[in-house]
C-alpha cells in the first residue's frame, strides 16, 4: 500500500500548520470533514477523476508564487449597484466593503459566528459538501469545510434588491485562501451573487447554496486575471421545487484553474444553468468539472461551457448529467466546445450521461476544432480585415456561454472585457 | 474596370490547373455574363478574383481601375471596390445581421480613410435598402444567414452589395436556389443598383436570369478559358441548343 501511505503522507503533510477551529457551531462539522479528507487523501495524479489536471500544485504544503498583476482597468461590476464585500489574499477587509445591511438578506462573516454554539447555517455548512462526495470524491472540498478561515453566510429571506458582490483582492504573492460560503435561499426568494477577482496566489473555494422552493439563486463569477494565479473551487447546490440556480462564470488567464460545479435537483420543476468562458493564452490550464443529478421529476438542466486556448493553452470538461431512477421527464442538455487557435493548444473532454428512467430527453455535445475558414472568408470578403474578422467569430463562439447570464448588462459588460482580451491577445 | 489577362490559376495543394488562360475585359458602367458547363472554371475565377484561399496563380494578371488586385488581402480588394455574392453565403452563428453589416461598411470606409457611420446613421440606412430588397426587422436581427431561407440569404447579399456600393460585383450563381419570385426580386435589387461607375460579372448556368438582369456581353467558358464571347442571343442559344454546338465550334 505504498500509494495509499504516499496520498496519505502528502494529505498530512498539507493540513500540518493548519489550525482547525475547535469551538463552536462549526467545531463538529470541522471534525467530521477532516475525517473524511483524512480517509480520502488528497488527490494525486493517479486520480481518475484528475486525470486531466495535475493536482500537484494545488495541493503541495505552501503555494507557489504568483506575481501580482495590475490588469489597468476598473474592476467588473464597478458600475452596477451592489452590495461590496472585499477579501483581501482571503482576509476581510472591513475597510474597503460596505455595510453588510440589506433589506430581505442576512450577511454574516463565518470568522464573525463561529464561536458562537447555534447558528442557521448549522444544517448546510458541510453538508452538501459532504453529500457531493458521492458518487465522485471531492477531497479538496472536503479539506475546505475543516479548514477554511471565513466565508460568508448569507440567508436570504426576500427578493433582494441588488447584487451582493464578493470583491477578491490581492497583494501578496504567496497567499494561499481559503474560503468557505454558505447561501440559502428561503422559499420565493431571490438573490444575485457576484464574484470577481484572482483571490490569492493560490485559493481554495466552497460555496454551498440551498436554493428552497420557487427560490431564484443567479451567480456571476470572474476569475481574475492573473497570469500565475491557482485556483480549485467547489460550488454545491441543491434545488427544490420549481427554484432557480443559475450560474456562469469568466475565466481569463490563470495558470491552474479547476472549477467543480456539483449540482443536485431535488424538488420537481426546477431549473439549473450552469456556463463558463474561459479564454487562455500559453501557460493556461482550465478545468471545468460539473456533475448534475436529476432526482426529481420535470426539471431542467443546462451546461454550457466554452472555451478559446491559444500558444499551447489547455481546456477540460468533464461534465455528467445523472439522471435517477423516477426523475422523468428530464430535460438535460451538456455542450462543451473549445476553439484552438493553434495546433499547440489542446482541448480534453469527458462528457457522460448516466440515466435510469425512461422518459426523459438528455443530450450532450462536445467539440473542437479552429475558426471556421469559410466565415473568415465572408467576412474578410466584406471588407473585414483579418483580425477583426476574427475576434468577432471568437466573440461569436463565446456568446452562447454568456447569453446564459440574464442581466444584459452584465453580460455586455462581460463581452466587453472577452473583447479587449481578444485585442491584446492577438498575432 | 476589370482588366483579365491571361488568368492561369491552379488548386494550392493540388497539381490541377483550373484557368488556363483567360481573359476578360469590363468596361465601367456594363454587364457581362458568364456561362459555361460544369467544371469549366466559372466559380474559381470569382474566388480567385474576391481573394479566396487554396488557389495559386501560375500566370497573368487581373487589375482593377490598373490597380493589380491579385496581390491584395480579400479585404483589401473589398475596399478597393470588388464585391462577391456568393452562390453559398455562409452562415455565421452568433454574429446579428446587423451587426455584421455596419461591421463590414465601416471596415470599408475605414479603409478608405472615411469616417465611421454611427449607429443611428447606419440603422437609418439599412432600412431603407432593406425596404426594397422586402428583408424585415427579423432578418436583421437574426444571425447572419443563419435559418435564412435560400431567397433570403441571396437578398442579404444583395443588401450587402447595396449597402457597400462596391465597383465591380460578381455574382457567383445568384439564381442557384431561387424560386421565380425570388429571383425577381434579386434581379430588381442587382438592376437598382446598375449605374455608369458600376460594373458586373454574372456566373450563371441559366438563361433565366439574363432575362432579369439584361447583360451587354455574354461569355461561354469551358475548360479554364473564354472560347465564345458575343451578345445577350449568345445566352438564348446555350438555352436552346445547350453547350455541344459551341463547343464543337472551339474544339
Amino acid at each position: 500500500m505504498a500509494l495509499a501511505q504516499q496520498i496519505a503522507d502528502a494529505t498530512e503533510e498539507r493540513i500540518a500548520g493548519l489550525a482547525l477551529t475547535n469551538t463552536g457551531w462549526t467545531a463538529a462539522i470541522r471534525q467530521d470533514a477532516l475525517a473524511r479528507l483524512r480517509k480520502m487523501g488528497l488527490p494525486s495524479r493517479r486520480d481518475e477523476y484528475w486525470k486531466f489536471t495535475r493536482p500537484d500544485t494545488l495541493v503541495q504544503p505552501t503555494a507557489p508564487n504568483a506575481a501580482l498583476f495590475n490588469a489597468g482597468e476598473a474592476p467588473l461590476f464597478n458600475d452596477i449597484d451592489r452590495l461590496r464585500l472585499v477579501f483581501v489574499d482571503g482576509v476581510f477587509d472591513p475597510e474597503q466593503s460596505d455595510d453588510l445591511s440589506l433589506e430581505g438578506v442576512s450577511i454574516e462573516r463565518l470568522a464573525d459566528v463561529q464561536s458562537n454554539d447555534i447558528h442557521w447555517a448549522k444544517d448546510l455548512f458541510g453538508a452538501l459538501e459532504s453529500e457531493g462526495q458521492q458518487p465522485v470524491e471531492r477531497p479538496m472540498a472536503a479539506m475546505n469545510t475543516a479548514f477554511a478561515t471565513d466565508g460568508v453566510l448569507i440567508h436570504v429571506t426576500g427578493k433582494v434588491s441588488k447584487p451582493i458582490n464578493i470583491s477578491y483582492l490581492r497583494g501578496d504573492v504567496a497567499s494561499d485562501a481559503c474560503l468557505h460560503h454558505v447561501v440559502r435561499v428561503e422559499e420565493g426568494a431571490s438573490v444575485t451573487v457576484l464574484e470577481n477577482g484572482p483571490a490569492a496566489a493560490r485559493l481554495n473555494k466552497v460555496m454551498e447554496v440551498d436554493v428552497a422552493d420557487k427560490a431564484e439563486f443567479h451567480h456571476i463569477r470572474t476569475q481574475g486575471r492573473d497570469h500565475e494565479r491557482r485556483a480549485a473551487t467547489h460550488i454545491f447546490g441543491k434545488l427544490g421545487t420549481e427554484s432557480v440556480f443559475k450560474s456562469f462564470t469568466l475565466t481569463a488567464n490563470g495558470v491552474l484553474t479547476r472549477n467543480e460545479c456539483v449540482l443536485t435537483l431535488t424538488g420537481d420543476d426546477a431549473v439549473a444553468h450552469v456556463a463558463g468562458a474561459c479564454v487562455g493564452d500559453g501557460d493556461f490550464h482550465h478545468d471545468d468539472t460539473v456533475f448534475v443529478t436529476h432526482d426529481a421529476v420535470n426539471c431542467e438542466s443546462r451546461q454550457v461551457f466554452k472555451k478559446v486556448l491559444r500558444n499551447g493553452a489547455t481546456g477540460v470538461f468533464q461534465g455528467k448529467i445523472l439522471v435517477k431512477q423516477g426523475a422523468q421527464k428530464t430535460d438535460g442538455y451538456q455542450i462543451s466546445q473549445s476553439l484552438l487557435l493553434d495546433d499547440d493548444s489542446q482541448f480534453l473532454a469527458k462528457p457522460e450521461l448516466e440515466i435510469y428512467a425512461d422518459d426523459v430527453a438528455c443530450s450532450h455535445g462536445s467539440t473542437s476544432g479552429a475558426i471556421d475558414e469559410d466565415s473568415m472568408f465572408y467576412l474578410r470578403s466584406r471588407g473585414v480585415p483579418e483580425a477583426q474578422a476574427k475576434n468577432l467569430l471568437v466573440l461569436a463562439f463565446l456568446a452562447e456561454a454568456v447569453e446564459e447570464i440574464e442581466s444584459e448588462d452584465i453580460a455586455e459588460e462581460i463581452l466587453g472585457r472577452l473583447s479587449d482580451w481578444l485585442e491584446r491577445h492577438q498575432g | 474596370m476589370l482588366e483579365i489577362k491571361n488568368l492561369q490559376v491552379k488548386l494550392e495543394e493540388e497539381d490541377k490547373q483550373i484557368l488556363k488562360g483567360v481573359d476578360l475585359s469590363i468596361e465601367p458602367g456594363s454587364v457581362h455574363a458568364i456561362m459555361g458547363p460544369n467544371g469549366s472554371g466559372k466559380s474559381t475565377m470569382s474566388y480567385v478574383l474576391s481573394g479566396r484561399d487554396g488557389y495559386e496563380v501560375i500566370g497573368g494578371s487581373a487589375t482593377l481601375e490598373g490597380e493589380n488586385i491579385l496581390e491584395m488581402e480579400p479585404e483589401e480588394r473589398a475596399a478597393a471596390g470588388i464585391f462577391l455574392a456568393f452562390q453559398y453565403p455562409v452562415e455565421i452563428p452568433g454574429v446579428g445581421n446587423m451587426t455584421f453589416l455596419r461591421t463590414a461598411v465601416n471596415a470599408q470606409r475605414k479603409a478608405r480613410g472615411e469616417e465611421e457611420m454611427s449607429a443611428a446613421e447606419f440603422l437609418k440606412l439599412v432600412r431603407e435598402k432593406a425596404k426594397t430588397l422586402k428583408i424585415d426587422a427579423d432578418m436583421l436581427k437574426r444571425p447572419v444567414n443563419v435559418g435564412f431561407s435560400g431567397g433570403e440569404k441571396k437578398r442579404n447579399e444583395i443588401l450587402q452589395m447595396a449597402l457597400l456600393e462596391p465597383k465591380m460585383c460578381i455574382l457567383d450563381e445568384t439564381d442557384s436556389g431561387l424560386d421565380v419570385d425570388a429571383m425577381k426580386l434579386v434581379s430588381e435589387g442587382v438592376n437598382a443598383l446598375r449605374s455608369e461607375g458600376r460594373s458586373f460579372l454574372v456566373i450563371t448556368h441559366y438563361q433565366r436570369l439574363l432575362d432579369h438582369i439584361k447583360p451587354d456581353v455574354v461569355h461561354i467558358m469551358y475548360n479554364g478559358r473564354i472560347v465564345k464571347s458575343g451578345g445577350p442571343d449568345l445566352a438564348l442559344e446555350v438555352e436552346n441548343n445547350g453547350y455541344a454546338d459551341i463547343l464543337a465550334e472551339v474544339e
